[in-house]
């Protein structure tokens, strides 16, 4: 299995403002997730979905340790990802609907999101295209001598795709400034992963020599810790990190997937294990704060989310009329 | 053109666009197997490692790691281009070239856009066998998105992979293998660059239209010469993008010629010739009297010689189809 490693990332210690913002974006991620499943029944999401549902601290972890101009490659299972980037969850729901005002006007749906102004280069649709993605925006920030990084976000079925082997391979030789995060959730889409994965995940990152670590992807401010290192290990020059988030998906791989094929009991002991359920016990026993500052940030983004919708569902869909052009001119 | 002054080399006129265009614009990158340090398989590149360093890079055998590289580093701020060392193994990088790359600027929604160019060598009559002789040009073509260009001489490889370098839309930039060592006649007030999606009348003529691209253009110019020795006076369109094409070009042509052949190294199913035939007659069917394609037969590419010579369209293919079809056979055959 990967090192795990005891260290200290710079900068990630955490006041307490810092820790209800981290608390924030889950809730977040967690309320438009289930916003969007309510939406998709209703008529006004199309085509599919994959929730993040249960993954939040993995994606707000990591995101909360990057610095302006690094790059984000996210997936087909994204929405968590653009959230914990700061994609305006707006932009995101307006994308879900349909409408010109979405992220990308429409035009990309669920799966494609790409916010460039946010540094999210892209959500990949086919599994592993975020890995390669990462890794040539890491050549391109080496190149340029910007001192970014990029990180891919991908999952643990991907470890068994050609992108995933070729992708750190060539990472590691260039010493590319990459951040690789495998959300370990457990199952390749309906397939638990080890009847399909030869060997530990971690494992093939170490062959090569890659700085690798398996971190419990349900606690943020543990995925931040493990996040600040690898992020700051890449950024040094030494090449990239591999970072394995173990985590859990509390819904179906897909809108279609009642996840028949989990183990008995198994979805019941993760969520005791929700992220967010952690998150308000280390701001309650960490911080101080009392449950009634988080049951108020709970309220917030769920109003928040209402108007979101409202407003999402008055936008303008795009004008057919307006096509589009094949080529930049 | 201009008066030419001196001959220039096909393989030389890609490295001397490359180096140009990293000369120019330090945000030009270069990288592919083998092609630093030993500088390409098929020779193309020597000196650029040792002239730009770390811009020019030795990749594992990693078509789709190159591929991937090449589009996330082109939507950060680079213009990479990659080489493909034979196009059938386009195959293996096919994911990220039509998935990422070509889709991103429509997606986007025009947020950004990825200035990539693949360079692949291509074609048969190598002896290569199977894999290592086809041309992908119908596997590119029917992706939106991504331009497809062709050269045929050494002086349009050069301006034409200058502007596809420049250009700010993934390009598939096509050698044919048998092109390499052709040396073609250049003048200093040649154009630096010339437009991506424009097709080229390369011989006048008022009886047929032979359109072809990148190989198949000199086989046809080699027929027409021979053609107008038996009175047939061919039209010779380099058509040198499939995407965009240039159809109207085509048409103008057809307008006068009134007859359409399309020569097409590769199969017909499914082929750029058939396509094209379709979209001229849609467009043009008032103005032909005849079209029809040379293309190969419907199999995998062979290797020993006396199947793959024969598997190749070529000048006499196409003189006899010409002349055969135009009723100058019998003419020919006696000898009137």
């Amino acid at each position: 299995m990967a090192e795990k490693t005891e260290s200290k990332a710079p900068g990630a210690e955490i006041d307490a403002e810092g820790a209800r913002d981290l608390y924030r974006r889950m809730r977040l991620i967690r309320t438009f997730e289930d916003t969007v499943q309510q939406q998709f029944q209703k008529g006004n999401v199309h085509g599919t979905t994959h929730l993040y549902s249960g993954q939040e601290a993995s994606g707000v972890g990591v995101c909360s340790m990057l610095r302006e101009g690094d790059k984000v490659a996210g997936t087909y299972r994204g929405h968590g990802h653009s959230i914990a980037l700061g994609v305006d969850p707006q932009k995101l729901m307006d994308e879900m609907f349909g409408r010109a005002t979405g992220a990308c006007g429409g035009r990309a749906g669920s799966m494609n999101v790409v916010d460039l102004e946010q540094g999210l280069i892209g959500c990949f649709g086919i599994v592993g295209g975020s890995i390669g993605a990462a890794t040539g925006a890491a050549l391109a920030a080496k190149l340029r001598g910007t001192g970014n990084v990029a990180v891919a976000f991908f999952g643990d079925g991907t470890s068994n795709q050609a992108y995933f082997h070729e992708s750190l391979n060539w990472a590691q030789v260039e010493r590319l400034p990459v951040v690789f995060v495998c959300e370990n959730n457990l199952y390749m889409e309906f397939t638990p992963i080890e009847n399909v994965t030869a060997g530990a995940i971690g494992s093939r990152p170490m062959a090569m020599g890659i700085h690798t670590r398996q971190v419990d992807g349900n606690d943020v401010f543990a995925v931040r810790e493990a996040a600040g290192e690898a992020i700051e290990h890449a950024r040094s020059g030494a090449g990239p990190a591999f970072l394995e988030t173990m985590t859990y998906r509390f819904v179906g791989h897909s809108r279609s997937d009642p996840g028949k094929y989990r183990k008995p009991g198994e979805l019941d002991e993760w969520k005791k294990r929700d992220p967010l359920i952690l998150g308000r016990k280390a701001l309650e026993e960490r911080y101080g704060i009392e449950p009634e500052r988080l049951d108020e940030i709970d309220a917030d983004v769920a109003k928040e989310l209402q108007e979101i919708v409202e407003r999402g569902l008055a936008a303008p869909f795009p004008d057919p009329a307006d096509g589009g052009k094949e080529f930049k001119a | 053109m201009s008066d030419a002054t001196e001959t220039l080399e096909y393989r030389v006129a890609i490295r001397e666009a490359i180096a140009a265009e990293m000369e120019r614009d330090e945000t030009v990158v270069f990288f592919g197997e083998d092609v630093a340090v030993a500088g390409g398989v098929f020779a193309v590149t020597p000196g650029l490692y040792e002239r730009f360093g770390e811009r020019v890079i030795d990749t594992p055998i990693s078509e789709l790691a190159m591929s991937a590289g090449a589009f996330g580093a082109a939507v950060t701020g680079l213009r990479p281009i990659f080489e493909i060392m034979f196009a059938d193994f386009l195959l293996l990088a096919m994911d990220s070239l039509v998935n990422q790359a070509a889709k991103y600027w429509y997606v986007s929604n025009e947020q950004g856009s990825c200035p990539l160019v693949v360079r692949a060598a291509m074609g048969a009559g190598g002896n290569f066998g199977a894999m290592h002789s086809q041309s992908p040009i119908p596997w590119l073509q029917g992706v939106p998105g991504l331009k497809v260009v062709a050269p045929a001489t050494a002086g349009d490889a050069k301006a034409l992979l200058r502007a596809a370098i420049r250009d700010d839309n993934p390009v598939a930039f096509l050698e044919h293998k048998r092109l390499y060592s052709v040396k073609d006649p250049v003048g200093a007030g040649d154009p630096e660059v010339l437009p991506l999606g424009k097709a080229a009348v390369v011989r006048e003529g008022t009886d047929v239209t032979l359109v072809s691209i990148s190989k198949g253009v000199r086989d046809c110019l080699r027929a027409a010469d021979e053609l107008a020795e038996r009175g047939v006076g061919a039209e010779v369109v380099d058509v040198r993008s499939l995407r965009p094409l240039d159809t109207e070009t085509i048409l103008a042509s057809v307008a006068k010629t009134n007859r359409m052949v399309v020569v097409e190294e590769g199969p017909l199913i499914g082929g750029w010739g058939a396509n094209l035939l379709g979209i001229i007659a849609a467009e043009g069917l008032h103005d032909l009297d005849d079209a029809w394609t040379i293309a190969c037969p419907e199999t995998p590419i062979p290797y020993s010689p006396t199947l793959e010579d024969p598997f190749m369209p070529d000048e006499g293919k196409i003189v006899h189809a010409v002349a055969s079809r135009l009723g100058v056979a019998a003419e020919i055959a006696t000898g009137a």
